[in-house]
């Protein structure tokens, strides 16, 4: 028997890359050259990697959902050397989603304090601007600017992964300018 | 246990509240209260959730020798009330919970610790009639503690090293073996309960879907399902089948992306990458279908916001076909890969007995010989059209846990290829009648059992809001199915239950 792993592999090198094609329209939102453009920046600004360390400061996991799907391979942010990290100390960019819950507020502090200056932070989706829908209860001190300075806010709820590509080149254009 | 009373025998005689659709509501004084605290610790009777208001209890009960659902109430005259977790050992945090939000006291509860109230909030026992002051002293907390030679504690959380929820977990282990773990949650707590009460029907239609973005689908359709209950609403029965269609697009979606993130915890990322592809293509045409890649805000009280596009059924049906070869292929990849097999046979096991103590459901309870589904028992529309093959294993590890999920994604499939095929005509919504009255909606989401009661006015407004996540019952189980595993496979482990921080925490 071949092993499958050998037929998939086999597969990808015949078949190419996965981009956005299939049932739907293929590309509405110019996803592809927005990141195409998010590299050239990155590169320019930060040589040619920029570390991001998201904290979920409460928010309801469809955020997460999507910062994944930026991730995989359809969206692939990697390939332009922009990358998730496991530590804040490896972390150029904060991305925090969420309302701020009071419970999390002092990790997000911290998490912040841990990331090396420079550093930039993102506030991703509606409720990471101010609470959004959870805005108002006592377990919730606001978006993510109570706890944090937010350089960019990337609206949406969830915002789409094309979205979040296009935030992250908003980021990139002002640290450019400085 | 032949012979045993049943619960609707031992609620028999007592007058039900009115208003409480479609399962009665009864009220017991403290003695009977106390009888069924003693009846919970020898019955087959499983607790589905517990949950407070400022002066009254509530637990909604199953019998699982019959399928009769009951919620059993008792007025806590001076804030207290025997608590069910000296008994079921899955009320604890529930019990805990109840006593931080409403200052309901459990009486004969060992564990005082508080659970969701990290001594943060502005206000101590928010939900109860007159919320205390905060306590002036900071609060550490005390983790149930190892004690032994070598023994070592690893602190982590609750900002993880991926892109997952907080949480702290607090690792007890001896060199490589893990010899406890207590999970510490609440880090996600949004006071939606709290948030809920006043809010017209719609607004909390809106944050019923944000209890937990993955089942998204789930939580509206619950909410839906309770409040049409409450108001006596005729829901069009198009709605009920396209409800169905957008409830297995998002379990399907889920359990793909369980099953890579899964294999790359075990080191596997090129069945990462595959699901993830199959995963952005079942959200591409939700997106063009329905307007959101989750479809949130989709399914409202009285039907849906939209009806299928004409173009619906044929974009759906060339998604599948695709789909069903890809999962199968995926399914052989992971079935023929020996390395990935050896992390994933024998690691984590939680025992049959264990995950039907707590009544764990989904694909943690499927696992380990627990087949309950609500979309069975108690069943709603369109299930009972479409013979539902419910997959059952009894290993009850990761190996059991993945190879649950695909079966499930492959029936999904075919239920979603059945929907296609008889989806009736006619409206998707229809008006909400305005009517004061209590419901409450058990819905099958890709994780487990939802539940969802809420209490509503004649303006249209919400009064009392819960809701309760299947993760309640699933984390106290990861703890017991990690112990003597290595703390490397521990990941492994959690993504192979994936419970729900924001789902538990609200």
């Amino acid at each position: 028997m071949i092993p499958p792993i050998s037929k998939l592999l086999f597969r990808a090198l015949t078949r190419g890359p996965y981009t956005r094609r299939g049932p739907v329209a293929p590309d509405p939102d110019g996803a592809l050259e927005l990141a195409a453009a998010l590299g050239e920046r990155a590169r320019a600004k930060l040589g040619r990697s920029l570390a991001i360390r998201e904290v979920d400061a409460g928010s309801c996991n469809g955020c997460e959902l999507e910062i994944h799907a930026v991730n995989g391979p359809v969206y692939d942010l990697e390939r332009f050397g922009i990358r998730f990290v496991a530590s804040p100390r490896h972390a150029d960019l904060l991305l925090v989603t969420g309302p701020v819950t009071s419970n999390m507020a002092e990790a997000l502090r911290r998490t912040f304090e841990a990331v090396p200056s420079p550093k930039w932070v993102v506030a991703l989706g509606d409720c990471a601007r101010d609470g959004g829908c959870f805005a108002g209860s006592y377990a919730v001190l606001g978006g993510a600017d109570s706890v944090v300075p937010v350089d960019l806010h990337i609206p949406g709820c969830p915002p789409e992964p094309a979205r979040i590509l296009s935030g992250l080149l908003e980021v990139l254009e002002r640290a450019a300018k400085g | 246990m032949i012979g045993q009373e049943t619960l609707a025998e031992f609620l028999a005689g007592l007058e039900a509240v009115a208003d409480c659709a479609p399962y009665p509501r009864v009220r017991l004084d403290r003695g009977g209260w106390q009888s069924l605290v003693a009846r919970l610790a020898g019955s087959d009777w499983g607790l589905m959730a517990e949950w407070g208001e400022p002066d009254e209890i509530h637990v909604a009960l199953r019998d699982e020798s019959d399928g009769e659902i009951r919620i059993v109430s008792h007025r806590c005259v001076d804030r207290r009330f025997a608590a069910i977790g000296t008994v079921r050992p899955a009320a604890i945090r529930l019990e805990r919970a109840i006593r931080d939000l409403w200052g309901l006291e459990p009486e004969g509860l060992d564990d005082r610790r508080p659970w969701l109230d990290h001594g943060r909030w502005p206000v101590r026992q928010p939900l109860a009639l007159r919320p205390r002051d905060p306590s002036p002293s900071s609060f550490a907390y005390p983790f149930l503690t190892a004690e032994g030679e070598g023994l070592h504690q690893i602190p982590v959380g609750p900002v993880h090293a991926g892109v997952i929820e907080p949480g702290h977990f607090r690792f007890h282990a001896q060199g490589e073996t893990v010899v406890r773990l207590e999970a510490r949650l609440g880090y996600t707590h949004k006071g939606i309960a709290g948030l809920a009460t006043g809010r017209t029907i719609g607004e909390v239609a809106r944050l019923a879907g944000r209890i937990s973005g993955d089942s998204t689908v789930a939580y509206a359709l619950a909410f839906a399902r309770a409040v049409e209950a409450a108001t006596g609403a005729d829901v069009p029965r198009r709605a009920d089948w396209l409800r169905a269609l957008m409830a297995e697009l998002e379990r399907l979606a889920n359990h793909l992306a369980d099953i890579g993130g899964i294999c790359n915890d075990a080191a596997f990322a090129v069945m990462l990458a595959q699901m993830q592809v199959l995963r952005e293509r079942i959200l591409g045409v939700n997106r063009a279908l329905f307007g959101h890649r989750l479809l949130m805000d989709q399914v409202v009280p009285g039907g849906l916001v939209a009806d299928l596009p004409p173009e619906g059924p044929e974009t759906i049906k060339h998604l599948l076909y695709g789909l069903h070869k890809d999962v199968e292929r995926a399914r052989h990849l992971y079935e023929n890969t020996p390395s990935l097999s050896d992390r994933t046979q024998g690691t984590g096991i939680l025992p049959s007995a264990l995950a039907n103590r707590f009544g764990a459901g989904g694909y943690v309870g499927r696992a380990s010989g627990r087949g309950h589904d609500a979309r069975r028992v108690p069943g709603y529309p369109p299930y009972e059209m479409l013979d539902l093959t419910v997959p059952m294993l009894l290993e009850g590890d990761v190996n059991a846990r993945v190879m649950v999920r695909f079966a499930e994604a492959a029936e999904s499939l075919r239920l979603i290829n059945r929907i296609l095929l008889e989806l009736p005509d006619g409206p998707v919504r229809a008006d909400l009648p305005l009517r004061a009255g209590e419901g409450m909606a058990v819905i099958e989401s890709f994780r487990g059992e939802v539940l969802v009661w809420v209490r509503v006015d004649e303006a249209g407004r919400v009064v009392r809001f819960h809701a309760h996540d299947p993760s309640w019952f699933q984390w106290p189980l990861l703890e017991a199915a990690i112990k003597g595993n290595i703390v490397a496979d521990f990941p492994l482990c959690n993504k192979s239950f994936n419970c729900s921080y924001s789902g538990h925490d609200q």
